[in-house]
């Protein structure tokens, strides 16, 4: 099933190239298409014209001054922005030759998915093996043995398993935040989504539960689309195959992670990645 | 190591609050006790078996009891419950849930407002007026009515405000998965505000099950045994009302004694919502 294509700009305006020259930014068979995208918070602009494509199972990154919108992008990628009637968006973004921002999207099929794991762990309060089945419920009719089997199979995944496989029916609150963290990408996986978006995940946890989270990215990423918004800059250097550099809304350069940190095409980027931000 | 004068008036300001909080709690705490003291000292002699056995007795007669007001003010008690409860949760739910923001939000909870603090009485001459009196007698079933009209508005602010306290990321992180709203809020968002909606609805009975205004218009009384909803039906407030106002000796001792067993009913209850409340692992 090929996508109907939609007009591909690479340079979409002449003040902001949105792609560095240099590098493999094309991408080939993107999963996620973005294009034009514009988005608001009643009358304040936060996204302008964005373009770009997500590469499947690679990890791409958004990084950015605080408040340049990479959080709103992610959160337009699974309209979860449809929660409060003052946030809008406009422009395509295309998934599997569907603009997902078309009004007769199926937002909570859509949101089956494209998983979610956000900044500040959210274990729903239950047990931990409840907050698993939770999402599974919603999709599956499973029996009792293929239940704990999915269960295993997404806190094995998420890296947890060997810490709460005799915590199973304890509250998900009473885990660690890092335990907390990981529950919530075990949730995340438990539905079997294509794509997992990932909203600056270790940024509430010590160093050690963050190695932890970094490598289960590297290795989420043979079987997953995945995007993470990030303040760390070392971060995105370590886990993403492409990086964005947002600021004031816009794009400002888009290529693979080693020739947008090693070789930026704008000075903007330079700045901020070597910390002369400002 | 000298304190400088600014630590000093600091450390004075901070005794001085804090003293005056303690005398304002010793305060409210003296004269609950003197309540309570009261009633056990008037009340605890006269409630033996036959208070829970027998019917409230003949003026000027000896003995009986209030097992009529007692099951009458269960009863009643059990209709509000019944029918303010899930109203006011159903409200609340749709006020922070889907119409939050709405206009029409806003105006709910302006008249909910107003009805909260109606005075008791006025819903009692409501009731009377649009049940009793198109009915032509009073009845069990209007007292029902008219406490679930107080209930009403007490769960559907507590539950509102409770289910405002859980954070958005807890719906979004539900919204996420996929869940339709109506599922994020059954299954997510009640969970983690169960505790507080609770305690909401324990206010609301400990708010209507000491009302008497509204049953003296709708519930009224009756001396005798009956569990029929459709005929004026004992109940404990009103009961207290007649009796402690009554001249015979008799009557003034079941007052007594049915004021303290109504306190400790309420007292009970509390203690039973807050152990739940704990016991609920989840719940944060």
């Amino acid at each position: 099933m090929r996508k109907p294509s939609p007009t591909k700009t690479h340079a979409i305006s002449l003040e902001v190239p949105a792609r560095s020259a240099g590098g493999k930014s094309v991408i080939e068979n993107p999963k996620l298409s973005i294009n034009q995208l514009n988005f608001y918070y009643g009358r304040f602009q936060a996204l302008r014209d964005i373009n770009m494509d997500i590469a499947e199972r690679q990890v791409t990154a958004f990084i950015g001054p605080s408040g340049c919108g990479k959080s709103t992008l992610l959160r337009t990628l699974n309209r979860i922005y449809g929660l409060y009637p003052d946030q809008r968006a406009t422009g395509a973004i295309m998934l599997d030759g569907r603009n997902i921002l078309d009004r007769d999207q199926d937002l909570n099929y859509l949101r089956a998915k494209i998983g979610m794991v956000f900044q500040k762990p959210t274990p729903f309060p239950m047990s931990v093996f409840e907050n698993i089945a939770f999402g599974v419920r919603l999709y599956e009719r499973l029996s009792r043995m293929k239940m704990q089997e999915r269960v295993e199979w997404a806190l094995r995944k998420a890296a947890l398993w060997e810490e709460v496989n005799d915590k199973l029916h304890q509250g998900g609150t009473r885990l660690s935040g890092g335990q907390q963290q990981r529950l919530c990408i075990a949730r995340a996986i438990a539905v079997k989504p294509e794509i997992l978006l990932l909203d600056e995940p270790a940024s509430a946890l010590d160093p050690l539960s963050t190695l932890k989270i970094e490598e289960l990215i590297a290795e989420l990423k043979t079987d997953y689309t995945i995007v993470i918004v990030t303040h760390n800059m070392q971060q995105a250097a370590r886990v993403s195959d492409y990086t964005a550099f947002m600021y004031l809304g816009s794009l400002v350069e888009y290529a693979d992670t080693s020739t947008l940190f090693t070789n930026p095409a704008r000075k903007q980027t330079e700045d901020y990645i070597t910390g002369r931000y400002g | 190591m000298a304190f400088s004068a600014r630590y000093l008036r600091r450390r004075l300001l901070n005794g001085f609050n804090l003293g005056v909080s303690v005398l304002a709690t010793l305060f409210g705490l003296f004269w609950l006790g003197w309540l309570m003291w009261t009633l056990v000292s008037r009340g605890l002699q006269w409630i033996g078996p036959s208070l829970f056995t027998q019917s409230t007795p003949p003026p000027a007669a000896a003995g009986g009891g209030i097992a009529n007001a007692i099951v009458g003010s269960l009863l009643i008690t059990l209709v509000g419950v019944v029918v303010g409860t899930p109203i006011g949760i159903l409200a609340a739910t749709w006020l922070a849930e889907f119409g939050r923001h709405s206009r029409i939000a806003a105006v709910i909870r302006f008249v909910n407002d107003i009805l909260l603090s109606a005075p008791s009485i006025v819903i009692g001459v409501f009731v009377y007026a649009v049940v009793v009196a198109r009915f032509g007698h009073f009845s069990g079933w209007s007292g029902g009515l008219a406490l679930s009209i107080i209930m009403l508005p007490v769960v559907l602010r507590t539950t509102e405000d409770m289910l405002i306290l859980v954070p958005d990321q807890l719906r979004e992180a539900a919204a996420a998965l996929g869940a339709p709203q109506w599922r994020v809020v059954v299954t997510v968002v009640y969970r983690a505000s169960l505790g507080g909606i609770l305690t909401g609805v324990m206010l609301g009975i400990a708010r209507i099950s000491g009302e008497t205004a509204p049953l003296l218009f709708t519930a009224l009384n009756n001396q005798f045994w009956s569990s029929d909803m459709n005929r004026p039906m004992a109940n404990l407030p009103v009961m207290i009302f007649q009796f402690a106002m009554s001249p015979y000796d008799n009557w003034q001792h079941l007052a007594w004694a049915a004021a303290l067993l109504i306190t400790l009913a309420i007292l009970a209850l509390s203690l039973i919502a807050r152990i739940l409340i704990r016991a609920n692992a989840f719940v944060k």
